[in-house]
């Protein structure tokens, strides 16, 4: 089933005016079911496995459950997503667990001024782009003969 | 479902699709032009959108031109070479060379706004093998998303709402006005009219059966919510295409598709056969067949691919990526610490961008210091970005093109005011994340240009209420036809998507090279195909959707089918076999550099419907 949903720590996200897997998922699976106000993958061949509503979840109510086709049962790969580091629970169908953390960012969500540090437009018909001059490190490369 | 709600919003530049080129395009544009009104268009969330929705744990294309060192740098020159041999001696030389020059000031703006990029005890960027370089990319996606986002400022961006054509303007023949779709969440159709159109849609996967056919289809190589769509619009627009018969058929991990890069490349890892035969020296010979590219270094992808088919056709599999004996050499000397790092590495490179792949190997308790993994062949996937090189003919640089290449804008396609990039411009591969946020800055400029040069205001052809009339029509089939049977699946007015989806699949697969024929295919088999897709097209008009999600699948399946019938179409003109390994043609099984290092073009006369394919010349500028 790809991504699913924990009944018992799904709230529906009371109190937002979306819920969080609704908004992330890139593939319009995870919907609500309003009677229940419990969140499920309305689609589930069609789920890529991306993990990005199991990382947004404030509940961490969503799970992946490998593919049926091919993927033998009892493993579960489950993350932990901070503001700049995601940590990994990697349990193995015979009971093996590995642990990882890895950097996601350097700097905070929120922070990043797209144009700091670079200089007023230049020419519109030149071959030069938004902080070539600033941030190449090299002069622009043109073929032989050119 | 009936009578929506019509939006119309009015902008100068409108950017379809948020992927990385789009979010490049966004960046550029605001910067040269920050009175423009830009606005974005997206079918999901720009934060988890597109093919790096999920993350990734290299940057594959980086020049460190910086440090002008040919140890460590590469020129815009070598790229070009290493390129159109991996493309067996075709592609766009003019666009390569400009997105090289260029994704350096991309890739540090991405370090600067907090991408984790992994570097060496000098201070390089850690290169996975001469092009790419490895990031702790699980967040590339919102970093680049946010930065791109910052830039359109609030109100620019729609997300949620999935465009389903291009609108052409009303007065002046072969320009494009704007475009039409609809909102996946309320009942309301959107139009937008502007001075000029960024197509930024992604590849197309899911064309072909995929391999796993139950739960498991999901699990493309390539993103799966990428749809094609970007291809499908503009050629109904009229837009030349170009290369639409060449496809990527990648070599993974088995089934859950994760990469194989880190493994070859950074850990230097074998593949064998089952008899651990290291079947890309024993079948060497085979490359004599295809030369002069099979003698170039590195040995293009489809000839890899093409040796080790013969080795599964010969039931030598298993082919096995040989991760014990890399991580054993890595390791040798060295203490415990090392091998945890190196395996830390190991699985950071599948949870970075292929969830999926670490699952498969914890379920079938795979260490990979312990024992290999299967590597496979996947199914065939259309697409511009990575190493297939589909899509649009675009117009080159003014300083790069050669004669015919230029029409006025770099990357404007052949339609006026209608600009891609990244999986949109065709015959300029191995672009990848980075210079697809390149070539959409290279666009986003010209389009400045373009607005400036023609600042005057675009007509829509076409009423918006009749032109969401056409939109919404899956969701007036599904209510007109329901009432015929008990089962809303199974009814004589109408299909549903995934039950069209399921056919176009099967057919594409049985006729034109998918996997159950190992791919391979004729004349006399697409033009049987090509019958059956015409029957299939006409049924498309009677898809039925029973919600807006169904209505996204619906339209995401009529852009599905409008890329397989140029990919059918194409393949049946190239007559030779130009990429063993991805398709074969059996009645010409050989590759003819006498009358096909050409590029195969094609256009939709968006008037009789009908379809032109030709021959365009092959224009080299860097030197072999």
């Amino acid at each position: 089933m790809p991504s699913y949903v924990n009944p018992e720590k799904c709230d529906g996200c009371k109190g937002r005016d979306k819920t969080a897997c609704m908004y992330i998922c890139p593939n319009d699976l995870m919907t609500l079911d309003k009677e229940a106000m419990k969140g499920y993958n309305q689609e589930p061949e069609m789920c890529w496995e991306c993990y990005s509503c199991v990382k947004i979840c404030p509940q961490s109510a969503i799970e992946v459950r490998g593919y049926a086709d091919f993927v033998p049962m009892g493993a579960r790969v489950t993350p932990l997503r901070g503001t700049d580091s995601i940590i990994w629970a990697v349990k193995f169908r015979n009971g093996t667990v590995k642990r990882f953390r890895f950097p996601i960012r350097t700097k905070p969500e929120g922070s990043i001024r797209p144009y700091d540090g670079l200089n007023q437009p230049g020419d519109l018909r030149d071959i030069v782009l938004a902080g070539d001059r600033e941030k190449l490190g090299a002069e622009i490369p043109v073929p032989a003969g050119k | 479902m009936a009578n929506p709600e019509i939006t119309q919003v009015e902008c100068d530049i409108l950017i379809l699709g948020g992927g990385m080129s789009g979010c490049g395009a966004a960046f550029e544009a605001k910067y040269w032009a920050p009175d423009l009104k830009v606005v974005m268009v997206e079918k999901s969330a720009v934060e988890r959108s597109g093919a790096v929705a999920q993350g990734l744990s290299a940057i594959n294309l980086y020049m460190g031109l910086r440090y002008n060192d040919p140890s460590y740098s590469k020129t815009p020159e070598e790229f070009v070479r290493y390129v159109r041999n991996d493309m067996m001696g075709i592609a766009r030389d003019d666009l390569l060379y400009d997105i090289a020059r260029h994704v350096d000031t991309s890739v540090h703006m991405f370090e600067e706004w907090g991408l984790p990029i992994w570097k060496r005890p000098d201070g390089k960027y850690t290169r996975e093998g001469p092009w790419q370089v490895m990031i702790n990319g699980e967040s590339y996606k919102p970093i680049v998303a946010e930065a791109a986002k910052t830039a359109l400022g609030e109100g620019n961006l729609y997300e949620r709402v999935a465009i389903t054509n291009l609108i052409m303007d009303a007065e002046e023949e072969n320009r494009v006005a704007g475009a039409i779709g609809f909102s996946t969440r309320e009942n309301r159709i959107y139009v937008f009219k502007a001075k000029v159109v960024y197509m930024g849609a992604g590849g197309a996967t899911a064309i072909f059966r995929p391999r796993s056919t139950g739960e498991g289809m999901g699990r493309t190589w390539f993103t799966v919510f990428n749809t094609g769509s970007g291809y499908a619009m503009m050629l109904e627009a009229g837009a030349e295409a170009t290369q639409m018969e060449h496809r990527f058929v990648p070599t993974r991990f088995k089934d859950g598709y994760g990469p194989v890069g880190a493994w070859f490349l950074l850990f230097k890892s074998g593949a064998t056969n089952a008899k651990g035969e290291d079947y890309l020296k024993t079948r060497e010979a085979e490359l004599q067949k295809f030369l002069p590219y099979g003698e170039a270094k590195p040995t293009p992808t489809p000839l890899r691919n093409h040796q080790m088919l013969l080795e599964l056709l010969d039931g030598n599999g298993p082919i096995y990526m040989r991760t014990e004996e890399a991580i054993a050499k890595l390791a040798a000397g060295e203490g415990p610490e090392r091998l945890k790092e190196l395996e830390s590495e190991a699985w950071e490179d599948f949870l970075d961008m292929t969830i999926s792949q670490a699952m498969v190997w914890a379920a079938q308790n795979i260490e990979p210091d312990k024992a290999p993994s299967e590597i496979y062949p996947t199914e065939p996937y259309i697409m511009g970005s990575h190493s297939g090189c589909s899509g649009m003919w675009v117009s080159g640089p003014e300083d790069l093109a050669p004669p015919g290449y230029h029409w006025g804008y770099n990357r404007m396609t052949t339609v006026k005011g209608l600009f891609t990039a990244g999986d949109g411009a065709g015959a300029s591969p191995h672009k990848f994340s980075s210079g697809s946020f390149t070539e959409g800055r290279l666009a986003a400029k010209a389009m400045v240009a373009f607005v400036r040069d023609n600042p005057n205001t675009t007509k829509l052809n076409g009423g918006a209420e009749e032109l969401g009339q056409a939109v919404y029509k899956p969701l007036t089939n599904f209510e007109k036809g329901r009432g015929a049977s008990t089962r809303p699946d199974v009814n004589p007015n109408y299909l549903l998507p995934n039950q069209a989806l399921r056919r176009l699949q099967k057919l594409m697969d049985e006729y034109v090279a998918g996997t159950s024929t190992w791919y391979k295919t004729s004349e006399t088999m697409l033009n049987r195909g090509l019958q059956l897709l015409e029957m299939f097209k006409e049924d498309l008009e009677n898809l039925g959707a029973a919600d807006l999600h169904g209505l996204l699948r619906c339209w995401e399946l009529k852009h599905r089918t409008a890329v397989a019938e140029a990919h059918l179409r194409h393949i049946m003109f190239r007559q030779e076999t130009r990429w063993p390994g991805y398709y074969y043609r059996t009645d010409y099984p050989q590759l003819d550099d006498t009358n096909w290092r050409c590029f195969v073009n094609s256009r939709v006369d968006p008037k009789t419907k009908k379809w032109d394919v030709f021959k365009k010349e092959y224009l080299q500028i860097v030197p072999d």
